[in-house]
């Protein structure tokens, strides 16, 4: 009971940042609302006994990611307005083809018998006992070792195009080249002048 | 969960690429020369390794499973590799030149090409439903790259967004298609996935789940109506990576067509033919018609290739193993037949200038006979002339259709390849009956012109003596 009331809470406080998260017009409030959303789901995984998922979001999401997230986005100071341009305008028509779709997927699926979860596989995931963290570790390597590799690679792919799209030399920047500065030699700092030297004439 | 030891031997082809992109990657920094020489080289020397392995390890294996089910090796899995990474090192070797003259010449090119490649070897052997998934994320995102790889470049930054935002919904789509299939038979493993379609458990959930990975597939294919993408992204992006766009990953889209849809859930197929029959029809209708309109050449075999997805999807409307297998054939000849198309564009462009239009190939037969010839065999293997690849091809799938009984299905197809017709022909009169005041001879590397000889010699005589392609692609779907 208790935990159905709990349940209920976190999944409002979701609903409410995630619409906020779209709605605000300050970037910074949706940000925050980001954060939110993120964490009253990291709640919901503690509820269902998903610690390692929900501390993993919390550490990852809350911790890393949202915090560069909303540095960026103070610092591009990025004038949505224009963006938002006819948001309201259509507004009713994308809320009104949203719930057609919803009503539509709900006349399938309720027009026949939906059995969601097998009932053994609720038995089946009630038996496992507790630490889910250790239960992660136990198949990461070994059942799923394929997978989780190639989702490696795929990280590795996005750092090579991430670069490959960004960086470049440009021709404008000062930047120090250390090894040429510590080969560098007399010859090319100092230039040897001959000249007359001078004298107080005057004396 | 019981964790067996895998068969990391029959993983083989993944491995190598896996290990020598790695390679690739660091060799790269340590090349001095300005246009990747040797990216290239071992970029080539991999892919063709692969296809050496890709044979060794999966062809005449008769489905064996390993990396706890994860992972699957048969015929099929050979076949698709092999033209995979075939059309890749075609592909690359045509863009080479291109790249050159836009100062485009990294070594990120070709590791895009491998990382690509390695997610097609992934598609073409996963039998679980996250290995699918991860694979064809993993070929996405580097196209989405290859297709941005021009930064300075207005209309390719504008086809790479388009084509992020729109591949990035499909993918969202068939996920979410994905998750009610697993909602529905409670694993990811395409094997027991059958065997509860098989078993006929929650199969309203399962249908619910199977429409949406439909419409992702049709999405990867290009097929109408999810095709939007394909004539902007075709156009926009630099024709180097037009070319193994429009190569390469079709073959993947059909691997995940054949793993998906056919491996895993083909007791439902009186469901998804309907639907894939609306496809194919959308197909061919759009393609052919808006392609009779178009002046750019590459918006012109983007829609094409609409017509021809629309082609290869009569032969798995089909439903039997010949019409799959007529569908393998229609793929690897129409990823011949396109690699050759945009590399005569690549061919004909130089730097600062793309022969993008038609009214650029004019005169082709005067400024060179060969690369005209070579043109005309494209084309009339495009339109499915008789003694080209293309005839065959178009000949299979009818036949596996009228086999099945759909007659007037069949009769659509080849009136909309008789509207068909036109618009390659239409290139023809432009290369051979167009005349130029002065035609400027063209000139073209040397391995360039070994290459385009190659594929047109390929078209011809796959189009003449095709029966060991075809046994090949009946072996390869356990015919």
């Amino acid at each position: 009971m208790i935990e159905k009331a709990i349940f209920y809470f976190f999944a409002a406080v979701l609903l409410l940042a995630a619409t906020l998260v779209v709605t605000a017009r300050n970037p910074v409030h949706s940000a925050l609302s980001l954060v939110l959303a993120f964490f009253s789901s990291a709640a919901l995984w503690l509820l269902i006994e998903a610690e390692f998922l929900g501390i993993a979001l919390v550490l990852v999401y809350v911790g890393a990611v949202m915090v560069l997230f909303l540095f960026v986005v103070m610092m591009l100071d990025i004038n949505l307005s224009v963006m938002r341009e006819g948001f309201a305008r259509y507004l009713p028509l994308g809320v009104l083809v949203g719930l057609v779709m919803v009503l539509q997927m709900l006349l399938v699926i309720g027009a026949g018998v939906v059995d969601l979860v097998p009932e053994e596989q609720v038995a089946a995931a009630g038996a496992l006992d507790g630490n889910n963290i250790r239960l992660l570790g136990s198949v990461l390597y070994t059942v799923y070792v394929y997978p989780f590799e190639l989702a490696a690679i795929v990280l590795l792919l996005a750092i090579i195009a991430a670069i490959m799209l960004t960086h470049r030399r440009r021709g404008d920047t000062k930047h120090q080249d250390i090894a040429a500065q510590v080969r560098t030699r007399k010859a090319d700092r100092l230039r040897m002048v001959r000249m007359p030297s001078e004298r107080d004439s005057d004396s | 969960m019981n964790f067996e030891m895998p068969q990391f031997a029959m993983a083989a082809p993944e491995i190598w690429l896996g290990v020598m992109l790695c390679v690739v990657l660091i060799a790269d920094l340590f090349d001095r020369s300005q246009q990747s020489r040797l990216a290239f080289f071992l970029t080539q020397v991999t892919l063709l390794g692969a296809i050496g392995l890709a044979l060794s390890t999966h062809w005449g294996v008769d489905r064996a499973i390993t990396f706890n089910g994860m992972y699957v090796s048969d015929s099929l899995a050979a076949v698709l590799k092999v033209t995979v990474a075939g059309l890749s090192m075609v592909t690359l070797g045509y863009s080479r030149d291109y790249l050159r003259q836009r100062d485009l010449l990294k070594g990120e090119f070709y590791l895009l090409a491998l990382i690509a490649n390695l997610g097609m070897f992934v598609m073409a052997s996963a039998s679980s439903l996250l290995v699918l998934y991860v694979g064809l994320e993993m070929l996405s995102l580097s196209l989405y790259a290859m297709v941005a790889f021009d930064r300075d470049s207005r209309i390719g930054a504008e086809a790479a967004m388009k084509y992020f935002v729109l591949g990035a919904l499909s993918s969202g789509m068939m996920l979410y298609g994905m998750s009610m299939i697993y909602g529905a038979s409670g694993s990811l493993l395409i094997d027991t996935i059958a065997t509860q379609a098989a078993a006929g458990d929650n199969l309203l959930l399962m249908a619910f789940g199977m429409t949406f990975a439909l419409v992702g597939v049709a999405f990867k294919f290009g097929a109408a109506p999810f095709h939007m993408w394909l004539p902007d992204v075709y156009q926009g992006a630099p024709t180097s990576a037009t070319a193994f766009l429009g190569t390469a990953p079709k073959i993947a889209a059909l691997a995940l067509f054949l793993r998906l849809l056919v491996d895993g859930l083909g007791d439902l197929h009186d469901q998804w033919q309907a639907m894939a029959v609306l496809l194919a029809v959308g197909s061919l209708a759009v393609g052919n018609l808006f392609a009779l309109v178009q002046t750019n050449f590459k918006r012109m075999l983007a829609y094409s290739t609409i017509s021809h997805i629309g082609f290869l999807f009569l032969g798995l409307i089909a439903g039997t193993p010949e019409g799959y297998s007529a569908a393998l054939f229609y793929a690897i000849s129409y990823g011949i037949m396109a690699s050759g198309a945009f590399g005569m564009i690549i061919l004909l462009s130089r730097r600062g200038f793309e022969a993008e239009m038609i009214d650029d190939m004019r005169g082709l037969n005067d400024r060179h006979s060969g690369f005209a010839l070579v043109m005309l065999l494209l084309m009339f293997s495009m339109t499915g002339i008789p003694g080209t690849v293309g005839f065959y091809a178009k000949w299979l799938v009818l036949q596996s259709l009228i086999d099945t009984g759909m007659v007037w299905l069949a009769v659509v197809a080849v009136l909309f390849a008789v509207i068909g017709a036109f618009y390659y022909l239409r290139v023809l009169k432009a290369v051979y009956f167009d005349r130029l005041e002065s035609p400027v001879p063209l000139e073209a590397p040397a391995g360039q012109r070994v290459i385009v000889a190659l594929n047109g010699g390929v078209i011809l005589l796959l189009g003449l003596f095709p029966d060991r392609l075809i046994e090949i692609c009946r072996i390869a779907l356990g015919l």
